[in-house]
């Protein structure tokens, strides 16, 4: 082929059509509270890591739900699964168990 | 001697408020320029917070009118104030001399077309909040079974290019609720609201809100920016999901859209004769937006419900019942002397 020089960007359009439903459901089906995240930071906000290296909970469980899990594992790549987010997540979810539940579902 | 009160539109707050009127000894009479009494009400299926039927509300509050005189398919023509008493010359030919008047004209359903972008009336999959209720109502299901189906707040609420910028308040509780009730019936499709906030106000309502995030619906932080059609007949609607900063698609089966509130043209043309102002959204001015939202400018009228602005059926019934003891406050002062 002829190298014209440029190439074509993939889309960093969310394909909510391509996510994969299933990884998420099982991981709801085993840890029902990850439905329950309203998205108010409160993790990130309080993450030892997040203040060096971006790392979100919230961010991961979004990145999941758009099945986009490679950015939910450059989020959660830095827990030191030291648990201040579960102290303050006002929806009462277990994050530390929910992270460790998400490595192990995505295998990350 | 009783005192005539005529009461101008017959949905919740001018049936409920007729129903305290007269037992309190007025002489009411409710003109209605539908077919039956119930406005709104009579066309929802189950009422948020707690999914009650809305055929039991409209039940007890007919209870309440059965001693009232009430006139359906009436408009009201002509209305003018004489010296203190307010002559209105209704369209089935009656004439009616009141001492007080309540306008409790209510508020008309967004017109979703005017969103042309969202494809109301264009795609067959486009519905509204009203239309769903409709099918919920007579039990109508989708066949085949939907796969996805999406929920859009705020159509024609907060949208100055809509002609609104207020929010309608009751959609976003309104969206919630027909999610919950549309996972129920196809638990195996993919149910996404589409929110820029979400304002789940009232008592029970965040409530609604966890058990539809347990039950699985997605709630997608940003606004339908258009809705398009895919080779095989399905909607492509596209977003951002502001939450994660990047543009999204997703292909559905139905798109509900949350219509907003918008003043009742009807009661607009009563207010009309009387030279009632309205405010910048377009509902009747209070007197004082604070302390007496029942009285307008005029002596001896009042309001009740959405024609102030757009309001739950709590907030409703509770401004019916306030607006009968303004009535009454108000016939005792200038007609008992
Ligand atoms: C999609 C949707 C769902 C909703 N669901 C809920 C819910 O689940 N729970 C809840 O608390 N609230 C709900 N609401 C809000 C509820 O519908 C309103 O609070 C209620 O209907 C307001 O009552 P109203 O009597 O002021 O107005 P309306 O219900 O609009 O009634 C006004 C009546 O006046 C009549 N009228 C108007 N002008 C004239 C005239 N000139 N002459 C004679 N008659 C006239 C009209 O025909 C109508 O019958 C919902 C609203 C929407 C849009
Ligand atoms: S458990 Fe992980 S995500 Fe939570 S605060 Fe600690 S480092 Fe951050
Ligand atoms: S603190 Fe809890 S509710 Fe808030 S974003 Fe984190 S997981 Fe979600
Ligand atoms: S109640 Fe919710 S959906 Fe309705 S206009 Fe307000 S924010 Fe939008």
């Amino acid at each position: 082929m002829i190298d014209f020089g440029f190439s074509v960007n993939p889309s960093s359009r969310i394909n909510l059509d391509a996510a994969d439903g299933e990884k998420f459901h099982r991981l709801a089906a085993l840890e029902p509270d990850a439905l329950k995240c309203m998205a108010c930071g409160s993790c990130s906000a309080s993450c030892s890591a997040a203040a060096f290296e971006d790392t979100s909970l919230r961010r991961a469980l979004l990145s999941l739900q758009n099945g986009l899990s490679d950015d939910a594992a450059k989020l959660l790549s830095h827990c030191m699964l030291c648990g201040k987010c579960t102290m303050v997540c006002p929806r009462g979810i277990n994050t530390r168990h929910l992270i460790l539940s998400i490595l192990k579902i995505y295998s990350l | 001697m009783k005192n005539n009160i005529l009461v101008i539109g017959g949905g919740p707050a001018g049936m409920e408020a007729s129903a305290a009127l007269s037992r309190m000894g007025y002489n009411v009479i409710l003109a209605e320029k539908e077919k039956s009494l119930g406005g709104h009400l009579a066309k929802w299926d189950r009422l948020f917070p707690d999914q009650i039927p809305a055929k039991q509300v409209l039940d007890s509050l007919l209870e309440g009118i059965k001693d009232v005189k009430c006139f359906t398919e009436t408009d009201v023509n002509s209305i003018n104030l004489l010296d203190r008493s307010y002559n209105a010359m209704l369209s089935n030919g009656i004439t009616i001399l009141a001492d007080a008047v309540l306008l409790a004209s209510g508020f008309d359903l967004f017109k979703a077309e005017k969103k042309e972008e969202y494809g109301y009336g264009i795609y067959e999959g486009v519905l509204t909040n009203a239309d769903l209720e409709k099918a919920f109502k007579e039990g109508k299901t989708f066949s085949p079974a939907p796969m996805a189906i999406g929920f859009v707040h705020c159509v024609g609420s907060r949208d100055e290019k809509a002609g609104n910028p207020a929010c309608s308040k009751v959609c976003c509780a309104t969206a919630v609720k027909q999610a919950i009730e549309t996972k129920e019936l196809y638990p195996d499709a993919n149910v996404y609201c589409f929110y820029m906030d979400l304002r789940m106000f009232g008592r029970h309502y965040e409530d609604l809100y966890l058990r539809a995030q347990k039950s699985g619906i997605r709630f997608i932080r940003g606004r339908v920016s258009e809705v398009s059609e895919t080779a095989d007949g399905r909607l492509l609607v596209k977003a951002e999901d502001t939450l994660s900063s990047k543009p999204l698609k997703v292909s559905l089966d139905r798109l509900v859209l949350m219509a907003g509130m918008r003043p009742s043209k009807a009661g607009r043309a009563v207010g009309h004769q009387l030279n009632l102002t309205t405010e910048e959204d377009g509902f009747f001015s209070s007197a004082d937006n604070l302390l007496s939202i029942q009285r307008s400018k005029l002596p001896g009228f009042f309001y009740a419900g959405a024609c102030t602005g757009p309001k739950t059926l709590p907030d409703t019934l509770h401004e019916a019942r306030s607006a009968a003891m303004e009535i009454d406050r108000y016939i005792k002062e200038n007609f008992r002397k």
